[in-house]
């Protein structure tokens, strides 16, 4: 089943392609990019520019925003290019179609699919490139290519022949790119597989990283922007007298989201537009509340259209009806923002029909289609750098803040820095949709489940973002709902509600509200069975060697057998995602204020063949402590359509002195590689959910799990 | 008006109303970027330089409060990352994203200037101020320790 839906997504995703907008629009390869070397430069193919110095440069078409795949990816080119790390500059690609993202159908950084969607491409890629230096200095020398090695970008021949790659760059650009290089064996791997340091670790120790917010091009000018705290809105009127006076002030502009003023520093810009007053026409989304959020994805839980998950196995009416006993959950996950400490920014620069967009985001194809639809362009007279992204987690797959710097830029005729604040951010994100799932069991007389009815409503953001149609199943709704376990009779199935909340993609998507149910459920029945809920789990996973190897590992190298400290409990949960198979096994405790502190958590992860594991070791943690901050601390809340959380006050991400100790186990496998930058907030938190119930007998089925969230259990 | 200051031991001047944060003033005008904006609110972090060797939060300090005074920013750590805590964070190779990263290492030098053996409790107190949403605590916490050991024996 996992198969089949990651199959009907990417299907889907590239069917859709047409309908954002410019996404699939090629647009000619730059042959020089701005960080490279002087000389002579020669692009054997799109991802290896190799300039007659010998300096070599490799193109990322994955946006880095913290995942490491300004590292990983280089490192698979490195592999069959036969160059040393060492020996490689790093640019990001520019938007065009070669660098599309085939599990996506678009080039967009999400999904933890960059080391899928470049595992064998990027390989391929270099071996492209090896094999034509290596047939370009064969014809040079008029020596068989079998005769020559490539290795630390050298060439070497008999008879003491020897040259650069530099030296047969141009040569080799001149012959045809080889459809099928051999690459190597994974067991011949030099680089691959070994942890390596990150390349871009020192320019992000010392201040010289170029974020977003750090771009400066020549006549540039700030702005700061205020939208309708009810999204969507549009403004009325203004009154921006007092503000035209102000020191600094250049302009004040009304674009489509709200008003702009534009200043020679961004402090001057963001203190103007303090004094600007505006009259706003909130539009239909002022009437949202939780209350109205809530209630109507529960009505459509019950007599809203239901869209199949997965074909329906065994018989499940008969099941239920011949269980010796029938359970049944309600699960609530809440509205997230992904607030990434870099605050949304970009930098337009509009100058007649050209456009150039330098800054952070995770889709510059979209950004191109995006900008040009806005200012009636074409997408190739778009232009587009993408620097480092201060924390991505989805939220800059969205494409908003970039079109505003755009028109904003238009109006005053110069380049433009937009920077939002803090509390533009957190008021105005795609938030993660509300999840309601329902989850009933049919248990035999040994407890174990016969039957299994999952159900979840939700909200569709891919309806929204890429104009999915109405009463077609959203495969990012349906993630982890189809679990490992072997159940004979199951049925499968999803509402898609509308809630009139703007939703986007959150690290893990519909991962962290499906895990959450069927984990917690998990749990609830191996209780009502008696049993513990390792082994009540491990009886249900005969033949599922992956999913049984990971539950194991966590639970031995937590100690799971092993008596807990006094006022602590362990929980435990598994699941698959991203092709990458995990169990955690969280150990809590209550502080003095009720509230739930995590010791350690303890994650197990089989993602197949890994690049970098140093880097997957800090994905993992980072995803742990992404899940708990959502799953203990914070959540967005709505009222009269104005979200009520602001700053990191009142939606406050996990501390240093609330982290726990995180060990990870990988396991060694030949698999193919999964992804890892997000499952491990998905799991974490049905993990501790387990483990609040073992502590305190309550079981939390609403998230975030706060001391009155346990309170009112 | 007109401020004048020491920035990593140099002389700077800021030509700002006297209101404009520390921050905008090192960021746009002095264009020292390395220290960041992340909530303009004194609850993030971010922002952390040193003033007269003391943590503080340049988005929430006034640039007429530093007059006369000696700020120093990540700029000013080192710029060939030779400070043993910038050895520390290459070592632990601590950031991922790395926007919250300056701050970090700012909060990290205004303990380990006063503290060399600084306990978990510690380093919780010193850096529970300074968000981190990639989560690289538990590598902060590993770099803390191994820069002070190695500041200890230096």
């Amino acid at each position: 089943m996992m198969n089949t839906t990651t199959t009907s997504r990417r299907s889907f995703l590239k069917g859709s392609a047409a309908v954002s907008g410019g996404l699939l629009m090629g647009v000619a390869l730059p042959l020089t990019r701005g960080a490279m070397a002087a000389g002579t430069i020669s692009t054997p193919n799109a991802w290896v520019h190799i300039a007659d110095d010998n300096a070599i440069t490799i193109l990322v078409a994955h946006s880095e925003m913290g995942q490491g795949v300004y590292t990983s990816l280089p490192m698979l080119v490195a592999e069959e290019l036969n160059v040393e790390l060492k020996q490689i500059k790093v640019v990001d690609a520019p938007p065009a179609a070669v660098y599309v993202n085939a599990l996506i159908g678009a080039q967009l950084t999400g999904g933890s699919t960059s080391i899928r969607d470049s595992w064998t491409k990027l390989r391929i890629a270099g071996a492209q490139v090896r094999e034509m230096l290596i047939a370009a200095a064969a014809q040079e020398w008029g020596v068989d290519a079998s005769s020559i090695k490539a290795d630390k970008a050298v060439l070497t021949g008999p008879g003491g022949k020897r040259a650069t790659y530099g030296q047969m760059a141009a040569a080799a650009s001149r012959l045809p790119v080889p459809e099928k290089p051999s690459i190597k064996d994974p067991k011949d791997f030099r680089i691959v597989g070994k942890a390596t340091k990150r390349l871009d670790s020192p320019a992000k120790t010392n201040g010289t990283a170029t974020f977003g917010v750090d771009v400066k091009v020549p006549g540039m000018v700030y702005a700061a922007l205020r939208q309708c705290p009810v999204i969507g809105g549009k403004v009325k009127s203004f009154d921006a007298a007092q503000a035209k006076g102000m020191p600094g002030v250049q302009n004040v502009v009304q674009i489509n989201d709200g008003v702009a003023v534009v200043a020679d520093s961004w402090w001057r810009a963001k203190k103007a537009l303090d004094t600007v007053t505006v009259q706003w026409d909130e539009g239909v989304g002022a009437a949202l509340s939780d209350e109205s959020i809530l209630a109507g994805t529960r009505e459509a839980l019950k007599s809203g259209k239901v869209l199949e998950i997965a074909k329906p196995q065994g018989d499940v009416a008969a099941a239920f009806k011949s269980a010796a006993r029938v359970m049944e959950a309600e699960y609530f996950t809440p509205l997230q923002s992904h607030s990434p400490l870099e605050p949304m920014n970009f930098t337009a620069d509009v100058q007649g029909n050209k456009v150039h967009l330098t800054g952070p985001t995770q889709f510059p194809q979209g950004a191109q289609g995006a900008v040009a639809g806005a200012l009636g362009l074409k997408p190739e007279d778009v232009t587009l750098k993408t620097t480092f992204l201060g924390g991505g987690f989805g939220r800059r797959i969205e494409l908003d803040f970039i079109v505003q710097a755009a028109e904003i830029s238009k109006a005053v005729g110069k380049p433009v820095k937009l920077l939002w604040t803090r509390e533009e951010d957190m008021t105005h994100d795609f938030y993660r949709p509300i999840g309601v799932n329902t989850v009933k069991a049919g248990l035999d007389a040994n407890g174990m489940p016969v039957a299994m009815h999952f159900r979840v409503a939700s909200q569709s953001v891919t309806q929204r973002a890429f104009g999915l149609p109405k009463d077609t199943l959203d495969p990012f709704m349906a993630e982890a709902s189809v679990t490992g376990y072997n159940l004979p009779n199951t049925q499968y199935d999803l509402v898609i509600h509308d809630t009139g909340v703007r939703v986007g993609y959150w690290r893990a998507v519909s991962h962290n509200m499906n895990a959450f149910a069927n984990e917690s459920f998990m749990d609830e029945l191996a209780k009502a069975a008696g049993q513990d809920p390792y082994q009540y789990r491990m009886k249900l996973l005969d033949g599922k060697p992956r999913f049984a190897n990971v539950l194991k590992l966590a639970a031995d190298k937590a100690g799971w057998s092993k008596p807990v400290a006094k006022g602590r409990a362990r929980g435990i949960a598994l699941m698959e995602g991203y092709d990458t198979y995990m169990a955690q096994v969280a150990e809590v405790s209550l502080n003095a204020d009720g509230s739930v502190r995590v010791h350690k958590v303890t994650v197990a992860a089989d993602l197949g063949m890994m690049v970098n594991p140093d880097t997957v070791q800090a994905q993992i943690q980072s995803a742990v402590a992404f899940g708990i901050s959502a799953g203990l601390k914070h959540q967005i809340t709505v009222k009269n359509g104005r979200v009520q959380e602001t700053n990191f006050h009142n939606f406050e991400p996990l501390r240093m002195n609330e982290m726990p100790q995180v060990d990870v186990v990988l396991v060694k496998s030949s698999e193919k590689p999964g992804g890892i930058g997000e499952p491990a907030t998905a799991v974490v938190v049905p993990a501790i959910a387990n483990a609040v119930a073992a502590l305190t007998g309550k079981r939390v089925r609403r998230l975030p799990i706060t001391a009155d969230a346990i309170r009112q259990a | 008006m007109s401020v004048n200051f020491q920035v990593n031991g140099k002389a700077a001047s800021a030509n700002a109303e006297s209101d404009t944060p520390l921050l905008w003033v090192l960021r746009d005008e002095l264009g020292m970027t390395g220290t960041k904006f992340g909530c303009g609110a004194a609850l993030c972090g971010a922002c952390t330089v040193h003033l007269d060797g003391q943590a503080i939060r340049s988005c929430q300090t006034p640039v007429s409060v530093v007059a006369g005074k000696k700020v120093a920013t990540i700029e000013g750590l080192s710029k060939d990352n030779s400070h043993p805590l910038q050895q520390a964070w290459l070592k632990h190779d601590v950031p991922q994203c790395g926007y919250c990263q300056s701050g970090q290492l700012m909060s990290a030098a205004a303990l380990l200037s006063k503290n060399k053996n600084p306990s978990d409790a510690e380093i919780d107190a010193a850096m529970s101020g300074n968000i981190c949403r990639c989560g690289t605590y538990p590598r902060i916490r590993a770099a803390i320790k191994d820069a002070a050991a190695q500041m200890r024996k230096a």
